[in-house]
């Protein structure tokens, strides 16, 4: 039926054209074509948020977009965070405080962790959960990644390095 | 000398860095040219006749290369799905299984034919025009109806709907104590069925290479070995002919270790057509199709004194096995064996199970596989019978326990109990908790129209499977012990080859903290490695059952001793001494008394690969171990959770939770705490949100998307408020137990028991999970309304 | 899933959006996307063209305040209504229902205008629309918000018809919205929306308790005449039809609608 539609994007840094099918979703299109395989598909219905990827800087789940729609658009996956090997005090902070554990919705959460902090550096713990409610995460009870976003909020307007972790025994 | 530097510190782990910059290597990311697709097509009904495929119009569509049917695959495949015996080692009405139906399809999802094509869009187009006629017949959905001679079957031509019907000690057992009883609580307790929803769902690569007959199949799984033996076998290969690698899994669970429809179907696929054939399950797939969690109903009775003295316990389990019995479909009715909880029962546990064929996906384990079960039932009869004699129900608990000299303490089935500190973990846990106020604001929040309520569990468990003693029986054969091969470089670095195979728990890190220790070499300088059937020789049994660190980290264990005793002989003979005067103290040998002349064991390792070893010492320096443990082993601990319930809504807001556990030794702190906030979350999830909803009469799926299986957000789920006690297992030399269902284990009831303390006041002494708000508000009306009457 | 293959057209204007949607009986709009991707995802609708309008944002995405009246561009995104100055001086009840739509990534694709169309009875912003007497405006003409929600994702749109804006009246005063729901990103099972107008005439709406959003006239009418709101909530059962499903039976759902107009009107501030 349809015929193959051209589409340039700019992804972590980088340009892109590509002949697309119009049914392509662009979490298939950033994998498969582009082979950044970081961005994962975890449901059918956009829940799990383990395909969110940045679009002009917005969180967005690019299971429910199709790869035209992000014609023109800037995108940040989870390969473009850190840079030149550096971590971002977020990534640090899901290192060091054990954010994650199968790792396979972590590429999601960074994401919208990532965007939550842009707009809101300083997010309360109720914020973070708030923010997070498009996230799904089997394995981790979610205590550890409220705790990493804490400690990049805490890292980044210290302006510097992250805080050491903290003893967990009997801490709320 | 044992000294511990890395074993027991909180260190973040090194599987990390790659995790967190999109470096992952699931299966969906493996990517190979030529890569055929597979897409299932899989009946719409829970019970049907196959009259008739019709595959013209897919076949017609461009860039599908294949339609396959159960035809196909007879020649290909036999001797599929293996029932193990697990624990109920003679079985009824089993019926046999093929990986894709022929005629009669049993569930909904079962695959019916398989589209191969150029890539997936184009095996979904051909799935979708893949032309099906079935006559539905009657779906056996509801347990009990499923028992009466006149039900439907759930196959046709079936002698009935019974799976087994195993008394593990008959009623007669606790006959006395009954009559004796001044006390008998009663309860029918609903374990509902639960999706396992790893975040990854599961998938299958497979390739043949013709020109060395090697089939090559990279997938998701908690055990790489299993499922070559069970797939070589199936097609009639060698073991040595079948490779399955598993990188990164995103999570399992307990639904990634038996072997699945699609293992087969992709494997017998590509050596079928001579290309290599992808398979990735969607979420819709997952829920209808991986095996299910609990799905089961107990009836249990208590009897006991006045003075809250336990006497005696009479459970009896139905089980929802599903139109197939699962691989270990049969484990969960350790249930009946540990229903006694952390107490004694002077006057006996009579326990019962019952197995039922039902027209869904077949029950497996799932994260507690049947302990969960266990502590929930016990934990509510406690609550239960407190409630009834007006006792507190932490003293009832306190009043029971079997106490720390009782260890080893033999259950009534039998079982040995390794070392327990029960009370030490529920009074810390009381402490944390603010339970001693906590009845005078329940109090004045009554008044106030306002339901709080607590809830403990203090749950046990059974892990660390296991003594071979035990499990070869229960496999139908293979011992489930675990092997390390650990080997040390000319330059001092080593490579640890382990089989289980981590799937979020850390054992890239844990497990070269024990061997840092064991060695005496830099952490940095030491590699785990698993998950792939080609590295190493030894065959590898999985990470399910709590049991990598208590098996698997003591094959780390004594594969590094193996290694330090060669070690030893080659230092000594390099240091010209007895080896009897030589000692092996934080990494470095040296003669008794003078530490100043010493060798590195880095040192004695390019030695071992040199000339002039020790008389009957050979080149190298490498060791395996199997690590066959004596005993199971049994942590445990206390949780206590607070809530508040909303008479008007049904809706309960969790205040509070915590945890005090025992896991013997811990090797990383870190690594435990996320083990226990993960299997807490899971535990809540059960109570509170998650449950397989089917239409009771067309037995259709109805919770099918994460829209309505409602895996909790973080806003649903707390942060726990976590301890610990230190009770060592004699079991092993390391002095660890298990952790990571613990958590799963004892969740449920504390939410449960929360919720029926929360709603003592209106009469209400049982509720059932998940106590969804519509169900609870439905609960409290009637309550009211019959306080009222 | 993978969705069945379309053809696809962007469209450059209203007009030619609205000819393009005349080239296939079965066209549909590509907006935001968060309603029909993953119906398509799941194969439940396969249109066989879609037309994206999101590059329309000129057009269609926009927010102004003209006098006593919001009119917000059909293309806006639920986080640009959650975060703008003007609906939050203008019409806070709005601005505070957007953040609760969906989740984050949904909120920087869902489009005010998409889930005016759609016409869930579970779409906040309808209920609001509908209780606030908003105008939706489409490339033909003005509907009333109380002609628009038809029956169960049906309006009166043409097929060649898209909604380009949607007008409320401004009320800045007490107000509140409660989403009853298992978890943070669901649906309402049930909701409720309180707005009292600068008229001091309260405004009451239902969300997902019939197969349309339901305007509380009833509850309205006994505020109005004085009654307390325990009073008034007794009336929120007129017009409902909530569905028995896995949320609940529609005993409860239409228990828990009362409760929740209880509480909206007495919790709006």
């Amino acid at each position: 039926m349809a015929d193959r539609v051209p589409v340039g994007v700019n992804v972590n840094g980088t340009n892109y054209a590509r002949d697309v099918e119009p049914r392509d979703l662009l979490v298939y299109f950033l994998r498969e074509d582009l082979g950044l395989t970081g961005t994962h598909v975890g449901c059918d219905t956009s829940q799990c948020g383990a395909c969110t990827v940045l679009i002009d800087g917005r969180p967005v789940k690019s299971c429910t977009m199709f790869a035209v729609q992000a014609n023109g658009r800037q995108i940040t996956t989870v390969e473009g965070l850190a840079t030149n090997g550096e971590l971002t005090p977020l990534q640090e902070a899901f290192w060091n405080e054990h954010g994650l554990q199968c790792g396979f919705c972590t590429p999601g959460f960074l994401m919208t962790a990532t965007a939550l902090l842009q707009s809101n550096p300083s997010p309360t713990e109720e914020q973070i959960r708030k923010g997070l409610e498009g996230n799904l995460c089997r394995c981790t009870g979610y205590a550890n990644i409220v705790r990493a976003v804490q400690s990049a909020s805490k890292a980044m307007s210290a302006g510097a390095g992250v805080a050491t972790p903290e003893p967990v025994l009997g801490r709320a | 000398m044992a000294i511990s530097q890395m074993i027991g510190a909180r260190i973040h782990r090194r599987e990390d860095p790659h995790l967190i910059t999109g470096g992952g290597r699931y299966v969906e990311d493996l990517v190979r040219p030529g890569t055929l697709a597979m897409a299932v097509v899989r009946s719409p009904h829970a019970h049907a006749r196959i009259k008739r495929i019709d595959a013209t119009a897919a076949q017609a569509i461009p860039g599908v290369v294949a339609v396959l049917t159960a035809a196909d695959f007879k020649p290909l495949l036999t001797g599929t799905h293996p029932v193990a015996p697990a624990f109920v080692a003679q079985k009824q009405t089993v019926p046999q299984r093929f990986p894709i139906a022929d005629e009669e399809a049993v569930f909904q999802g079962e695959p019916v034919a398989v589209v191969i094509a150029d890539n997936r869009k184009l095996a979904t187009d051909g799935a979708q025009a893949v032309d099906v006629e079935y006559e539905p017949l009657p779906a056996v959905m509801d347990l009990f109806k499923a028992l009466e001679p006149d039900s439907p079957r759930a196959h046709l031509g079936q002698v009935d709907n019974l799976a087994w019907d195993l008394t593990y000690a008959p009623e007669d057992t606790v006959k006395d104590a009954f009559v004796q009883a001044e006390v008998v609580v009663k309860e029918r307790i609903l374990q509902q069925r639960l999706a396992p929803v790893p975040i990854e769902p599961r998938g299958v690569v497979a390739e043949f290479n013709s020109f060395e007959d090697q089939l090559t199949i990279t997938m998701a799984t908690q055990n790489p070995h299993f499922i070559r033996l069970f797939v070589s076998g199936a097609l009639g290969m060698p073991e040595t002919k079948v490779r399955v690698i598993s990188h990164d899994v995103g999570g399992g669970f307990g639904s990634k270790i038996s072997p699945y429809p699609e293992d087969y179907l992709v494997a017998a696929t590509a050596k079928l057509l001579k290309r290599p054939v992808r398979w990735i399950e969607t979420r819709t797939e997952s829920i209808q199709t991986t095996t299910h969690g609990r799905g089961q109903v107990f009836d249990v009775e208590l009897a006991a004194r006045r003075d809250g003295s336990l006497l005696a316990l009479k459970v009896t389990q139905y089980l929802d096995a599903g139109a197939y019995v699962g691989t270990f479909g049969a484990f969960q009715p350790v249930a009946c064996l540990l229903s006694g909880g952390a107490y004694k029962w002077p006057g006996g546990i009579a326990a019962r199970t019952i197995g039922v064929l039902t027209n869904r996906v077949p029950t497996d384990p799932y994260r507690g596989a049947g302990r969960p079960e266990a502590t929930h039932l016990v934990e509510r009869m406690i609550d239960k019978l407190a409630q009834e004699i007006g006792m507190d129900p932490a003293a009832v608990r306190q009043k029971n326990f079997i106490r720390p000299e009782e260890f080893p303490f033999t259950n009534n089935f039998g079982l040995v109990y390794d070392s327990g500190n029960y009370n030490g973990s529920l009074e810390r846990a009381l402490e944390l908790a603010g339970y001693a106020d906590f009845r005078q604001r329940q109090e004045r929040a009554r008044k106030e129209g306002r339901y709080l309520g607590i809830g403990l569990s203090t749950w046990i468990e059974i892990c660390g499977f296991g003594p071979s003693a035990a499990t070869a029986p229960a496999t139908g054969g293979m011992a489930l012990v675990e092997s390390a091969q650990v080997r040390v470089h000319p330059t001092g670095s080593a490579q640890v080859i382990v089989g289980t195979h981590a799937h979020g728990q850390g054992h890239d890190t844990t497990f070269a903290q024990i061997a840092a220790d064991t060695l005496g070499l830099p952490y940095e300088s030491i590699e785990i490695r698993h998950g792939d059937t080609a590295e190493g020789a030894a065959f590898g049994y999985g990470t399910y059952g709590s049991r990598s660190l208590a098996v698997g980290g003591m094959a780390v264990r004594t594969a590094g001793k193996q290694i330090v005793a060669k070690a030893h002989k080659i230092a000594a003979n390099m240091l010209e001494a007895a080896a009897d005067d030589v000692v092996f103290d934080q990494g470095r040998f040296h003669v008794k008394g003078n530490p100043g002349n010493a060798k590195s064991m880095g040192e004695v390792a390019f030695a071992a690969y040199g000339a002039g070893l020790p008389e009957g010492t050979d080149h190298g320096l490498e060791a395996t171990s199997y690590f066959d443990p004596p005993n199971f082993v049994w942590p445990f601990g206390a949780h206590i959770c607070e809530v508040e319930v909303d008479p008007a809504t049904g809706e309960v807001q969790l205040q509070k939770y915590v945890a005090v556990d025992d896991c013997g030794n811990v090797i990383n702190p870190l690594v435990v705490e996320g083990q226990l906030h993960g299997g807490i979350a899971q535990g809540i999830a059960q109570a509170l949100f998650e449950e397989v909803a089917y239409d009771p009469d067309t037995g259709q799926l109805m919770s099918g998307s994460l829209a309505e299986y409602l895996v909790p957000t973080a806003n649903e789920i707390p942060t726990p408020v976590l301890d610990r006690t230190v009770t060592p297992t004699p079991s092993n030399e390391l002095g660890v137990k298990g952790i990571g269902e613990a958590g799963t284990i004892a969740a449920s009831a504390a939410v449960i028991n929360a919720i029926v303390d929360a709603l003592q006041p209106l009469g209400i002494s049982h509720v059932d999970m998940p106590a969804s708000p519509d169900r609870l508000w439905k609960q409290i009306r009637e309550a009211q309304e019959g306080v009222r009457a | 899933m993978i969705p069945a293959a379309f053809n696809y057209q962007r469209a450059s204007s209203v007009d030619e959006a609205s000819r393009l949607l005349g080239q296939a009986e079965d066209a549909k709009i590509l907006a935001g996307g968060h309603s029909l991707i993953p119906l398509m995802r799941l194969r439940l609708a396969q249109p066989s063209m879609l037309v994206d309008i999101n590059g329309l944002d000129g057009e269609l995405g926009y927010i102004r305040r003209d006098n006593g009246t919001l009119r917000i561009g059909a293309l806006t995104r639920h986080y640009q209504i959650e975060t703008s100055a003007d609906v939050q001086r203008s019409l806070p009840l709005l601005a505070e229902v957007a953040a609760e739509v969906g989740d984050m990534q949904v909120r920087s694709m869902g489009t005010i205008g998409g889930v005016l169309a759609h016409a869930d009875p579970a779409g906040d912003f309808c209920t609001l629309a509908l209780m606030l007497d908003a105008t939706i405006s489409t490339n033909k003409r003005s509907i009333p918000a109380r002609d628009f929600f038809q029956g169960l994702f049906t309006t009166p749109l043409g097929s060649d018809e898209l909604v380009t804006e949607v007008s409320f009246p401004v009320a800045s005063g007490p107000h509140k919205y409660i989403k009853f729901r298992r978890r943070m990103s669901d649906w309402a099972i049930v909701g409720v929306g309180a707005q009292r107008m600068d008229d001091g005439q309260w405004r009451v709406g239902i969300t997902n308790a019939a197969m349309t959003p339901v305007r509380a006239s009833g509850v309205e009418q006994a505020l109005a005449s004085g009654a307390s709101p325990s009073e008034a909530a007794r009336q929120s059962s007129q017009g409902l039809d909530p569905a028995s499903d896995l949320r609940g039976s529609a005993e409860y759902k239409t228990h828990l609608a009362q409760v929740l107009t209880q509480r909206a009107i007495e919790g709006a501030a």
